[in-house]
């Protein structure tokens, strides 16, 4: 899932995903990391097809450093997704993947773009994707607000994480969390067995 | 009817995506569905919609079907299979009821449900949840889905629309929770559902069952509770400086209106 606060004078917002690779119903790895950096403060969460997904993400990260030395400027996150969309779109037959681009640029600040399975691109001040995430759309709409600090992003990310990775039997092992701002980019990981626990545990 | 109209609109063309869902599709109440308990009795709720594919067959539908005096049905899946088990259900029931001169037991309704569901199950789809208030238990909440098992919890949902909000109701169900907290949730839970589910929506029918009877509402979509979903966006945009100048000079008047000083924030808050 991809959070976006837009406040003013803050400029962060989070990415976040949790990790199950599966096969058909085996677990292959349970620590895999599905925020792929795409540039220095665009990342990518990745769904679906892992191999569609790493595939795609490597040609998109080539294609937006070629273009970032052609502007001589860091690259927009909307220049980021649209370069996604059209890998997504011109394969749509072949490719079985989703993602959601989310980064910051001097010229719009923090943004989040979902770029579905079929191609769409989309721009919203927050998304989730995955399997994991029908199970967690009405408490996300219930508990969004726009303009939370970092601390209740974080908090909300995960508890959200940590509602899906109950529900669907394919999400969980560990969370990340990325927070991308205009200083920086930090990396958090939270164990499974650290995430918040709910009333039925 | 529905046949003859089938095979007139069939006629029209060979493929079937010229006739409508409504002519072809089975009727289902592709739905949300909730049940909680609480001490002294349970709340039930569910949306009003009724789906032949794509049309509304009914928008106010009713999917809380008395079982017995405290004792309801909520109905999910094709609306023909559940109205056929519940109609059973009750005259099983209300028999064994008269037998035993005395009020029957939720678990006794839940196992009727359950011995039709899976007796049949290769034939019917329905996911049912059968809740309700006994002197022995007090209120219980029972789930049937799909395939005819029974299991009784503190709370349940069902239905299309219930992916949506099992989140939603890990993270605000506790137990021992009042009547009053119970409604809210489930109220909430449902208008959350129905936001997201296009087979969910309409009107919320809540119920809540004790030993004092059954209390029914109908909370109307206007009167459904606001999430984020309705949070406006504001774009920010070029301000041209002699504005007031070059409308007037356009030849369009400008009426003195009052500025609402924090006005984005009351636009997103609202």
């Amino acid at each position: 899932m991809c959070l976006q606060e837009s406040l003013s004078n803050v400029s962060l917002y989070l990415m976040c995903l949790y990790l199950h690779f599966t096969h058909r119903y085996y677990v292959s790895s349970k620590t895999i990391n599905k925020l792929i950096q795409v540039h220095d403060r665009i990342f990518c969460c990745i769904a679906g097809s892992l191999a569609d997904a790493q595939a795609v993400t490597k040609a998109a990260k080539f294609q937006i450093s070629f273009h970032s030395i052609q502007m001589e400027s860091p690259p927009l996150v909307k220049a980021a997704a649209s370069v996604l969309k059209e890998l997504c779109y011109n394969n749509k037959e072949e490719l079985q993947a989703g993602f959601i681009t989310a980064g910051w640029d001097r010229k719009k600040g923090p943004q989040v773009y979902t770029v579905a399975l079929g191609g769409m691109l989309l721009s919203q001040p927050f998304t989730i994707g995955g399997s994991g995430s029908t199970y967690i759309y009405g408490y996300a709409d219930a508990k969004y607000k726009p303009d939370m600090s970092r601390e209740e992003c974080l908090q909300f990310a995960t508890n959200a994480l940590a509602l899906a990775m109950g529900r669907d039997n394919v999400s969980g092992g560990v969370a990340h969390l990325v927070v991308i701002t205009e200083e920086g980019v930090e990396h958090v990981v939270i164990p499974g067995d650290k995430l918040p626990k709910f009333h039925d545990e | 009817m529905a046949a003859a109209t089938a095979m007139r609109f069939g006629q029209l063309s060979s493929g079937s995506d010229m006739a409508p869902d409504w002519t072809t599709k089975e009727v289902s109440t592709g739905t949300t569905i909730m049940a909680v308990e609480y001490d002294g009795g349970v709340v039930i709720g569910a949306d009003s919609r009724t789906t032949t594919g794509a049309y509304i067959a009914n928008r106010v539908t009713d999917k809380l079907t008395p079982i017995h005096d405290r004792i309801f049905c909520c109905r999910s899946g094709s609306a023909a299979d559940t109205q056929a088990i519940a109609d059973v259900v009750t005259y099983q029931l209300g028999f064994h009821s008269i037998e035993l001169d005395e009020a029957p037991l939720v678990q006794t309704a839940a196992n009727l449900f359950k011995a039709s569901c899976y007796r049949y199950r290769e034939e019917l789809m329905a996911g049912i949840i059968v809740a309700g208030w006994d002197k022995r238990r007090g209120g219980q909440v029972y789930t049937v889905p799909v395939g005819g098992m029974l299991v009784r919890q503190p709370v349940s949902v069902g239905g299309s629309g219930s992916t949506y909000i099992y989140g939603y109701m890990d993270s605000n169900y506790k137990p021992n929770m009042t009547k009053d907290q119970c409604l809210r949730l489930v109220s909430g839970a449902l208008s959350l559902a129905m936001e997201r589910d296009g087979s969910s929506g309409g009107v919320v029918r809540l119920a809540a069952i004790s030993e004092t009877g059954v209390d029914r509402q109908v909370i109307l979509g206007n009167q459904l509770p606001k999430w984020s979903t309705i949070y406006l966006t504001i774009y920010p945009t070029v301000c041209l400086k002699d504005w007031r100048s070059t409308l007037l000079s356009k030849g369009l008047e400008i009426y003195p209106t009052v500025c609402l000083k924090d006005w984005r924030y009351t636009l997103l808050s609202v």
